[in-house]
């Protein structure tokens, strides 16, 4: 592009302005990087979730427990195509900070119902032979450094274990499961179901959640209604919901994240939108005999108009490209926190639509004053 | 006949006034001429020399310019047009701060489908016609009025008009640096073939040029009609 050294001497010809309005503009793509990572983040939870399972909770609150004996009742809506159940263990790995997701499950049922969680056959097994084994997440072992064969002390914040008086439950760990399809999973734990409703000092006989999969995905309304028919006024009522609608309402109880973030970026973006539309137009009113200038030497109407079109483009753009560089640099710090690894491509890829956005909206009105501009009036100081 | 004028009127609407600058004013000059015009502050030079650049239209009338009928020209034609025929040279040289010398004078050549290398080169002798070989690099700040206005002849210039309008050209500047701007005027004049209209207000500068016509209230003055 000829035009180049042109639009790049243009830009910098007030350099402590453009740097200026160069760092305003990449501090709110760097923060609109970052939490739109962190919001997709929670959005990938969502969009992972499995169409074909439901959630079965109490409808009471998600915290509360069900009886094991719904189980057989489940099983028999038609349509259901197997039942496994997990419940709240509430482990850290000894500080608090080091949350673990532990859940007592039957395997072969959760298996089942799961099966993108993948474990070697002969783990299973030893899971099922030593009923204090414990099967990690690949991400929590390579984290921790365990090996298989290590026994290792989960703290539970719920649950004492009645054989030995204390929250502090010792595990072998007999194997490592991957969830190939959102590796953000792999930060968790599986253990027995027996050896946890025999060693809890209450709550024996409950489960906290049932896991539904069904044949048909488009009956999963039908049946998660059918399901909590069946236990309507009895002690403990149900909520069924997709897998989806699950993990959505989980989120919300930290607040509704995607509104927070859109709220903060539109506010950022709306300031943005004024500080860069004054530079423009400060810059283009600046250069009004230089544009009659370029307008005498033969540039169209159009030509001039795209000039300052590109330059409020050149700057958005760069300015937008080391925001969310740098968002990308520093994002999978955000690892451990959030458990995602790299800034979606499509946080990226929308960042870079915005940018072109905020440029033509500032841009705009400065470039039809370049457009209109009147060579006569505007070289007579008119 | 390279500047052809017939009955050529321009009148300004401020408001709900109307204005007539210029009253049905003919003029011709010959290819190869080199025009004085003057006259009192106000009296339409300025106007007359837009609408001769292709700056502006008439209201009436017609302007033919280096065989092209300009006040029938659509905005972006006209653009081409000048690029193409005419170079400006102004009392204030209006050269862009940012660009070095040789940035301001290749700036009309991005209109054409020249190479970089080209350009380049093109700027190059251009600068060296006005002298101002040595000062390539630097930017107007750092160069003298005289020398900037020597940028600016090098700006009109490089695309090879045949025609030069020059609106008090050295207004701005001291008696000796005007004598050598006009001088350099003479040389492109005689030695290059330019055609050049040059406003001013110095006796003396007019004198540079192969005749003089006088302008007053918007017509010009009888004994200097070609
Ligand atoms: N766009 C315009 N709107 C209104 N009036 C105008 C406009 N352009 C020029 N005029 C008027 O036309 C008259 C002639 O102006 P012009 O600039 O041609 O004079 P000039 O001979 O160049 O004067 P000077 O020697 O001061 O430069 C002036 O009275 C001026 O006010
Ligand atoms: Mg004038």
């Amino acid at each position: 592009m000829k035009y180049f050294p042109f639009l790049w001497a243009t830009l910098w010809r007030k350099k402590a302005r453009t740097i200026f309005t160069l760092l305003s503009i990449v501090i709110a793509f760097l923060l609109f990087g970052m939490l739109q990572g962190v919001n997709a983040a929670f959005q990938l939870g969502v969009d992972n979730a499995n169409v074909n399972r439901l959630i079965v909770t109490s409808r009471i609150s998600l915290t509360e427990a069900l009886p094991i004996s719904q189980r057989q009742q489940i099983e028999a809506v038609p349509g259901v195509a197997g039942v496994a159940h997990a419940s709240w263990f509430g482990a850290y790995y000894q500080e608090q900070k080091n949350f673990i997701f532990a859940a007592p499950v039957e395997i072969d049922d959760y298996l089942h119902v799961v099966p993108e969680v993948k474990i070697a056959p002969e783990q299973v097994a030893a899971l099922k032979q030593n009923r204090s084994g414990l099967i990690v997440g690949a991400e929590t072992m390579k984290k921790y450094g365990w090996k298989i064969g290590d026994r290792i002390p989960l703290h539970s914040t719920i649950w004492v274990n009645k054989y030995d008086g204390t929250s502090d439950w010792k595990f072998d760990i007999v194997g490592v499961y991957e969830f190939p399809s959102d590796r953000s999973q792999e930060n968790g734990a599986f253990f027995n179901y027996a050896l946890f409703d025999e060693a809890r000092t209450f709550g024996a006989g409950t489960v906290g959640w049932w896991i539904v999969s069904i044949k048909d995905p488009n009956q999963s309304a039908q049946i998660a209604a059918q399901i909590d028919k069946l236990f309507e006024n009895s002690q403990d009522e149900t909520k069924s919901q997709s897998e989806k609608e699950f993990t959505q309402s989980f989120l919300k109880q930290f607040g509704d994240i995607n509104f927070i973030v859109k709220a903060i970026l539109g506010a950022v973006f709306f300031t943005l939108l004024f500080l860069t539309g004054n530079t423009m137009m400060q810059s283009v009113r600046e250069r009004i005999p230089e544009l009659a200038v370029l307008k005498t030497l033969g540039f169209s109407d159009g030509k001039v108009t795209l000039l300052v079109l590109a330059e409020s483009l050149l700057l958005c753009l760069i300015a937008a490209a080391l925001g969310l560089l740098l968002a990308d640099l520093i994002f999978p710090l955000l690892k451990d926190t959030i458990g995602v690894v790299k800034l979606p491509t499509r946080v990226l890829v929308s960042g870079g639509l915005i940018a072109v956005l905020l440029a033509l909206a500032t841009g705009g009105l400065p470039a039809l004053r370049a457009q209109r501009l009147v060579i006569v009036d505007a070289l007579a100081g008119r | 006949m390279i500047v052809s004028l017939k009955k050529v009127a321009k009148r300004y609407t401020r408001g709900k006034e109307t204005v007539e600058v210029l009253h049905s004013l003919d003029l011709g000059i010959e290819q190869g001429d080199f025009v004085a015009l003057m006259g009192p502050s106000g009296s339409g030079k300025t106007t007359l020399l837009n609408l001769i650049g292709g700056l502006d239209r008439p209201s009436e009338g017609e302007v033919v310019v280096a065989g092209e009928h300009i006040d029938r020209l659509s905005g972006a034609a006209l653009a081409r047009w000048r690029a193409r025929n005419v170079g400006f040279v102004f009392q204030f040289y209006n050269l862009m701060p940012m660009l070095s010398a040789q940035g301001n004078v290749e700036l009309p050549l991005l209109l054409t489908k020249l190479s970089a290398a080209q350009r380049r080169k093109n700027a190059q002798t251009a600068l060296t016609v006005v002298g101002l070989a040595d000062r390539a690099r630097h930017k107007p700040s750092e160069l003298s009025g005289g020398q900037q206005q020597r940028v600016a002849i090098a700006r009109a210039l490089v695309a090879d008009p045949t025609l030069l309008v020059c609106d008090e050209p050295t207004g701005d500047l001291d008696r000796k640096t005007a004598d050598e701007i006009l001088g350099l005027l003479q040389t492109l004049n005689r030695d290059y073939g330019k055609t050049i209209v040059m406003v001013t207000h110095d006796p003396k500068a007019a004198e540079f040029a192969k005749r003089q016509l006088h302008m007053d209230k918007g017509t010009l003055v009888p004994g200097n009609m070609p």
